[in-house]
């Protein structure tokens, strides 16, 4: 009889899985993720190094010494120490993240822009004190440009009543408005001294929520040459919610990682940040396999770093408040050791 | 979840040369094999002295990079934060946004 062995499911929950069972969840995620990201399954050496990392009982794993890569902490630190200023120090010279991140619990773009002046002198003061490069981070959002949050007529209303031309414009008139907003945050915090942007969550509201990023991470490249800029994504593949938008003649709708990263590094980010949700029914095993298969092609046409997130809910990691340090240190070492990634 | 992914994967930041690293990657977008060379050539260490702690607590200390502070391990006297940054863009070759930022408003 085979051992059992204690492992996770997506949304963290503990269970016990043999290593034949483990072995089945990685072959069957990562032919599923191949067959829908129209991509090559992972080698068989790929697949048994993916199994000696789960079908372990070790209460914690990691890289092997030297592999380690860099961190860009997109909401990072806790929150909790009383000021932004006292919450980055403690991430550089506690937790020591690599990359730090100032951001605002009203965590969009739309939002900061309303409060820019008190995050800029956050962002100084911030300078001042931390070695460690800082960068400013954000949602797009687009959504919230549409009513009841915004002024443009709410696309998600238009659609299902076949509205589609409505729709559209509705989505084109969120977009101008969003893409001033992130430019107008983007060379404020800049000009203020940040190291960076970070772009979160990007197309979480579809190709057009993407589009808007596209074109103010083209504009601040162009006036900033040396600033970094991440565009961490919201989803595996870029929901199709306008439809017709195209990135110099790529359309964005659909675009799994590979083609993602390259819409990005054209239009001037400089880290990349793939993201796959967790399947909370299925197991971390399944979860990393199916992650790592879809990410895996963008390794190989990117000229910029890739860091694929693997934060709360994604890349393996389950979707908990307190993600389990086992699930998530297999997670970092599987996208480490198997992907090549250049962070995290 | 910091804590597990910073000792799980995470270079170390300022601890290492972690924050040297990723600055190559914002900067200049460089994939991570090459930001380690080029931080390790800048250093005059190996690729590996990049995420070893012991190593780079020296190598920093010799070269004003800025360390990690705690009860036990002060060095008043030495560069840290905006100072220590003013060494890293010299040593990295790279303009850092807030060193420029401080020459232009102190007047320097």
């Amino acid at each position: 009889m085979e051992t059992r062995i204690p492992t996770r499911m997506g949304d963290g929950y503990m269970v016990e899985m043999t290593p034949s069972e483990l072995r089945a969840d990685i072959e069957a995620a990562t032919e599923e993720a191949a067959r829908k990201a129209g991509c090559a399954p992972l080698a068989q050496d790929e697949l048994d190094h993916l199994l000696d990392i789960y079908a372990s009982r070790a209460a914690f794993t990691a890289v092997d010494i030297g592999d380690q890569v860099v961190l860009s902490c997109d909401g990072g630190g806790s929150k909790m120490t009383g000021t932004d200023l006292l919450d980055l120090l403690e991430s550089e010279q506690r937790l020591g993240q690599d990359i730090l991140e100032l951001w605002h619990i009203e965590y969009s773009y739309k939002a900061i822009k309303t409060i820019l002046p008190f995050q800029q002198q956050v962002m100084q003061n911030v300078q001042l004190m931390c070695t460690a490069p800082v960068q400013y981070g954000a949602q797009p959002n687009l959504a919230f440009y549409s009513k009841p949050d915004g002024p443009a007529e709410n696309w998600f209303e238009l659609l299902p009543r076949g509205e589609i031309a409505a729709a559209r414009a509705a989505i084109e008139e969120a977009m101008d408005l969003a893409t001033k907003d992130f430019i107008y945050v983007g060379e404020g915090m800049l000009d203020t001294g940040a190291d960076g942007m970070d772009f979160d969550t990007t197309g979480g509201a579809g190709d057009a929520d993407f589009f808007s990023t596209l074109r103010a991470v083209k504009h601040l490249r162009g006036k900033y040459p040396d600033a970094g800029i991440e565009v961490g994504m919201a989803g595996e593949f870029v929901i199709g919610v306008h439809g017709e938008l195209e990135w110099d003649g790529r359309r964005l709708a659909g675009l799994w990682p590979a083609a993602q990263v390259q819409v990005c590094q054209d239009a001037g980010a400089t880290i990349y940040g793939p993201a796959v949700n967790i399947r909370t029914g299925k197991s971390c095993a399944w979860n990393a396999a199916y992650a790592i298969t879809v990410c895996k092609p963008a390794m190989e046409v990117a000229r910029i770093p890739v860091h694929p997130n693997v934060g709360e809910g994604v890349g393996g990691v389950p979707v908990n408040g307190y993600p389990p340090e086992d699930a998530a240190s297999r997670a970092a070492k599987a996208h480490v050791d198997i992907l090549k990634c250049d962070g995290l | 979840m910091d804590v597990t992914h910073a000792l799980a994967a995470g270079m170390g930041g300022v601890r290492t040369a972690g924050d040297l690293v990723a600055r190559m990657q914002m900067s200049r977008g460089m994939r991570l094999p090459e930001a380690k060379s080029y931080v390790a050539d800048r250093l005059g260490c190996t690729v590996r002295d990049l995420s070893d702690s012991y190593a780079m607590e020296q190598i920093r200390g010799e070269k004003g990079l800025g360390r990690i502070l705690d009860h036990s391990n002060l060095h008043p006297g030495e560069p840290n934060a905006i100072m220590a940054k003013f060494r890293i863009a010299e040593l990295l070759d790279v303009p850092i946004n807030s060193v420029e930022r401080f020459r232009a408003l102190a007047g320097v």
